[in-house]
């Protein structure tokens, strides 16, 4: 049996493609303005690189900021559910699941069984989401995974004083400016995002394992912060962090038809 | 007796030249990068306004966020103590103030004899300061003062639902290309940002006779969309409300040369 899981996001989409044991297929794309045409685009590549076709899918479940609009779904699932399921599916181990986006930033503990216990979300203050990061990058002219990967070439460490984006930029700029180097800024801004990050993760109560999902989770210079300031280490996924949404709404989609089927 | 204050902010600097119970002259200028060079070029200013020269001022006392950089400065203030003073020395009755800067938003509770009593601030979060109509206005492509006047021409205010500057940026750009009016986006942003002040204001308790100071002021919208919020209206200040912290300076700096 075949299914799939839809993760329509403010900035990307995702789908995953699953079977009983293992991930067929997946994508990531942009997001367009219309949450049904990201679903379809994305949906349709997932399936192309596993050479099958939506026929082939018995249930897919949506989830993520456009889960309403999936045309092809037959149930949406909260975007918490679904990166606790899919981190819980793929290291059955986990405990905490800290979940930044691009607009936003989730802890979610779990029980042993994947059952959510507690969650945090940020989505009202953009320090601490994936834009914040943007922002930064923007002025600092380089690319996200630069941005990541910059950080431990810092030398002289540098601290941001703000929280709130728009005086972090400001800070940002002065420090370019006094021609601090790139990765000190970039370790600089990477160090502020694990700050607010750690807050957030610390008010659901941090239990081993801890992994973290969403695109951010691909930022170096953050995880390490993060570790850091947490004082624990942040077990690595095997597949895409920011695939976890999708996988976990694929698991549910699975759950569900042998529900039926049982 | 001629005393003077000087208000170095974030983004402006702020002049005021006090003769006898009088404003003898007042400056604004931009904010330049090094404090020391907006104390002095904003003070020259308004020296030459009046005809004098520094030697003529018996005292001046600083204030604002460079305060202590600026060298004329006999002694510093701060901007709480110089927006209640300065505002009860215009409007005597005057128990609250609603300073919104650049950077920075103020509410100040005062006794009859202008000493504060209460105060809260927010410089933690762009939201409620004058960034987040200086960054809205930006994104819209008008000019603040244009701003200050559209909000009244709108049939249909928008809802911000985002508080976060970033995020509401990219809600007010999704609401030009969704093809919104103008003036209905910018009514809009003066509710959600008199909303964000009035919280800041009630937080500390309303009181009767309240003010508005600081480069917000100026603007129209921005004032009758705060006393919507407070449900009140707000008292007229007969000089330029950017200057009011530079006069409380000036008022205070006259006890201090009396003091010697």
């Amino acid at each position: 049996m075949i299914v799939a899981g839809c993760d329509v996001g403010s900035l990307t989409t995702k789908a995953v493609i699953l079977n009983r044991k293992s991930i067929l297929g997946h994508a990531v794309i942009d997001s367009t303005f219309k949450p049904e045409e990201s679903a379809r685009e994305v949906m349709d590549k997932a399936l192309t690189s596993s050479c099958l076709s939506m026929k082939d899918i018995a249930f897919c479940v949506g989830t993520g900021y456009g889960r309403q609009r999936i045309p092809f779904v037959g149930k949406a699932v909260s975007e918490i559910a679904c990166h606790a399921r899919g981190a819980q599916w793929l290291m059955p181990t986990v405990r905490t699941v800290i979940d930044i986006g691009g607009q936003d930033c989730k802890a979610v503990r779990l029980d042993p069984g994947g059952n959510v216990v507690k969650f945090f979300t940020n989505d009202k203050c953009a320090a601490g989401t994936g834009r914040f990061l943007e922002v930064m990058a923007r002025i600092l002219g380089i690319s996200l995974d630069e941005l990541g990967r910059l950080s431990p070439q810092s030398g002289e460490p540098l601290m941001l004083a703000s929280t709130c984006t728009v005086w972090a930029q400001a800070e940002v700029i002065h420090h370019l400016n006094a021609r601090r180097s790139k990765a000190d800024i970039a370790a600089a801004v990477n160090q502020a995002m694990a700050g607010r990050v750690a807050i957030l993760a610390r008010s659901v109560g941090v239990e081993k394992d801890v992994c973290m999902t969403g695109g951010v989770a691909k930022n170096m210079g953050v995880v390490l912060a993060l570790e850091k300031l947490l004082d624990i280490s942040i077990r690595r996924l095997r597949v895409d962090p920011q695939i976890i949404g999708a996988l976990g709404a694929a698991v549910f989609a699975r759950e569900k038809m042998e529900g039926v089927a049982g | 007796m001629i005393t003077a204050g000087c208000d170095v902010g974030s983004l402006s600097a702020k002049a005021v030249i006090l003769k006898d119970g009088e404003i003898l002259a007042s400056h604004v200028i931009f904010a330049r990068p090094e404090p020391e060079d907006s104390a002095r070029e904003v003070m020259g200013g308004a020296l030459k306004t009046a005809g004098l020269t520094m030697d003529d001022v018996s005292c001046c006392l600083g204030t604002g966020y460079g305060r202590n950089a600026i060298p004329f400065a006999r002694a510093t203030v701060s901007e709480i103590a110089c927006h209640g003073v300065g505002a009860q020395w215009l409007l005597p009755d005057v128990r609250m103030v609603i300073d919104i800067g650049g950077q920075d938003a103020k509410a100040i509770r005062l006794d009859a004899k202008g000493n504060v009593i209460r105060y809260a601030y927010n410089d933690k979060c762009a939201s409620g300061t004058g960034r987040f109509l200086e960054i809205m206005a930006g994104a819209m492509g008008i000019s603040l003062d244009e701003m200050g006047r559209v909000s009244f021409s709108s049939g249909n205010p928008v809802t911000i639902s985002n508080q976060c500057v970033v995020f509401a940026e990219t809600e007010i750009i999704s609401l030009i290309n969704a093809g919104r009016d103008i003036p209905d986006i910018v009514a809009g942003l003066h509710r959600a940002m008199a909303h964000r002040v009035a919280s800041l204001a009630r937080g500390i308790e309303l009181d009767e006779e309240i003010t508005m100071t600081g480069g917000v002021a100026k603007n129209p919208g921005m004032f009758a969309a705060l006393e919507e919020a407070l449900g009140t209206k707000l008292s007229r200040l007969s000089v330029d409300p950017q200057i009011i912290g530079a006069l409380g300076a000036a008022v205070m700096a006259g006890d201090v040369a009396c003091q010697g």
